[in-house]
């Protein structure tokens, strides 16, 4: 079967948002064109202020585009969100202090009306992929930032979704423990077919994590350039020293300095 | 124990102004009743007594500065007296007694508690309403907000009248007066509390297409928690004040605040201070009582 017949998770046509704020309307997003296919890595990448956030929200639900037409898993963005198509993970972990690390990932299942022994189970589960299984009991202050943030992780893997929407996850974390992270996640990503968005600001992180990557520029926002990765599906971390590598990190590189000169 | 150093000096030191300023106050009284059991006293007369600084006659007169503390019906009791009138009211008198301070306390703090449970229960369902209808925001708050405007001491006596006119009299006209007064921070602290969740936390719960019903329990009531203990310690100190106001114009002398009312008709200053201490105390051990139940909640719930 060509690439070209397999149907998008998401479906992005003309997309366009503009915020009407107090002063002067913001132009968001323009003219966004971008087809998502089943178990994608896609990280996007561009300068703060070029609706990364705002592009990633609109396929949550959470934002409506101004224009342009949006698909998730064949329905509007916000079906989708109905029908809990996805798992969302913040730039901050988020997770209620009032509750043990088990305890707010049971929270998205006790919503969703999952059985109590069904709950149980997930969480056990997405805490051994999170490599978190001792940790359950615990609350979240007694965990580090890059714990919380696999919590957070946990969370959104614990329910049926086969799509991943993270917004710079890592963003707020040290380097050593966003290696790690990274490592961890392309594992993750391997075993569970998820299909992930992945918004970010490092050249590296984009370049290691991704099968295609999407730069943007801002003013307006809009993708300036989209690419195909030709890295192998195993990745380990020492691959950032290869030629490939280098070679894509290069042209996101300049994608992003392209973007700028129009400025 | 470094912390009691500087509370005990403080104590320490109200009790010195305190004994300090007793003189001064019962000067006067207390030369007019020496005269009369045939001492002498400068000056000798009483009109020029009347208009005399009481400095210059605790001066003029220091032999009867030991009387000063010993008064029948002191202008300012001092401690002692206080702490003896206490005893006697207290521990001394049977509770099922008119003269019994703890029969007193007990009216005032019924109606405070039964004040504070409705004063609490209906602060914190119109800040469910006013966090979930912009309606309710737009049209109670600022009535919410008058109505603490208004002076207790006005609005007291018209409410014990209204409600006494229509047969309804005793402990819930009280406990009205009390509500009134403890709902209005728990109202503010609830809607401030219900209202702590940020938009992330929120747009973390339209993700899993949560009801507005799961969004309150799972997330704006448990966040509501610190803020709901921190305004329940001033509605129900609040209370108590609105119960012993809510005594003043209700007649029958019952009650701290019918024990302050007497104490100023017959010039019972030490009567008062004794309803005082005991308003102050309960006061104290309901606040304490609640920040013990904040202490427990809170840290089952993970928070401290
Ligand atoms: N809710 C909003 N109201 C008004 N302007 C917004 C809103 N959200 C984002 N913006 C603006 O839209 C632009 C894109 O923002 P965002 O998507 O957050 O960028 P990024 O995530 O790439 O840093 C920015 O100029 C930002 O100020
Ligand atoms: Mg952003």
């Amino acid at each position: 079967m060509a690439p070209s017949a397999i149907a998008p998770v998401i479906s992005a046509k003309s997309l366009d948002l503009t915020f009407q704020t107090a002063d002067a309307p913001v132009h968001a997003l323009k003219d966004v064109s971008l087809d998502i296919l089943p178990g994608d890595f896609v990280s996007f990448i561009g300068p703060s202020g070029c609706g990364k956030t705002t592009f990633l929200r609109c396929i949550a639900g959470l934002e409506t585009p101004t224009g342009g037409t949006l698909t998730v898993n064949g329905m509007s963005a916000d079906e989708a969100r109905r029908a809990r198509a996805y798992g969302y993970v913040f730039q901050a972990a988020g997770l209620y202090p009032w509750r043990t690390i088990s305890g707010n990932i049971k929270l998205p299942l006790e919503i969703m009306g999952y059985s109590k022994a069904d709950q149980n189970s997930r969480v056990a589960e997405v805490l051994e992929l999170v490599e978190l299984s001792d940790f359950g009991g615990k609350f979240p202050w007694q965990l580090s930032g890059g714990m919380q943030q696999r919590a957070s992780i946990a969370r959104a893997l614990a329910f049926d979704a086969d799509i991943l929407l993270m917004d710079e996850p890592f963003g707020a974390l040290d380097e050593i423990v966003r290696d790690h992270l990274n490592e961890q996640l392309l594992e993750l990503w391997a075993r569970t077919d998820k299909t992930i968005a992945f918004v970010t600001h490092s050249i590296p992180e984009a370049v290691y994590l991704s099968t295609k990557i999407v730069v943007m520029s801002p003013r307006p926002g809009r993708i300036t350039d989209v690419i195909d990765s030709p890295l192998p599906k195993e990745r380990p971390l020492d691959i950032r020293d290869t030629p490939e590598f280098i070679e894509i990190a290069h042209r996101v590189r300049e994608g992003l300095r392209a973007g700028h000169a129009d400025d | 124990m470094g912390k009691w150093l500087p509370v005990l000096t403080v104590i320490l030191a109200i009790f010195a102004g305190w004994y300090a300023t007793v003189p001064f106050m019962n000067i006067k009284e207390t030369l007019s009743a020496l005269e009369r059991a045939g001492a002498v006293v400068t000056p000798d007369s009483p009109i020029e007594r009347r208009d005399a600084p009481s400095f210059a006659l605790v001066v003029k007169n220091s032999f009867a500065v030991p009387a000063t503390y010993a008064q029948d019906r002191p202008r300012l009791p001092a401690p002692h007296q206080v702490a003896l009138d206490l005893w006697q009211t207290t521990v001394e008198k049977k509770i099922t007694s008119k003269r019994s301070l703890v029969y007193h306390g007990w009216i005032t703090l019924s109606a405070t508690l039964l004040g504070f449970v409705i004063g609490t229960g209906g602060g914190i369902l119109l800040a469910v309403g006013i966090v979930h209808s912009r309606a309710m925001d737009m049209s109670v708050m600022p009535w919410a907000i008058a109505s603490q405007t208004i002076p207790i001491l006005a609005i007291a006596p018209m409410i014990i009248v209204v409600l006494n006119s229509v047969g309804i009299q005793g402990l819930v006209p009280k406990a009205i007066i009390s509500a009134y007064l403890s709902f209005f921070p728990v109202v503010v602290g609830m809607v401030k509390g219900l209202r702590a969740p940020d938009a992330m936390q929120l747009d973390l719960l339209k993700t899993y297409h949560a009801t507005q019903a799961q969004v309150f329990w799972k997330l704006r009531l448990p966040a509501s928690m610190p803020y709901l203990f921190a305004s329940l310690k001033i509605g129900v100190a609040a209370a108590l004040v609105g119960a012993i106001v809510a005594e003043l114009p209700a007649g029958g002398a019952r009650g701290l605040g019918g024990r302050m009312l007497t104490g100023s008709y017959y010039g019972q200053m030490v009567q008062i201070w004794s309803a005082l201490v005991l308003a102050a105390v309960l006061a104290a051990v309901l606040v304490l009582l609640i920040g013990l139940a904040q202490r427990m909640t809170l840290k089952r719930m993970g928070l401290t």
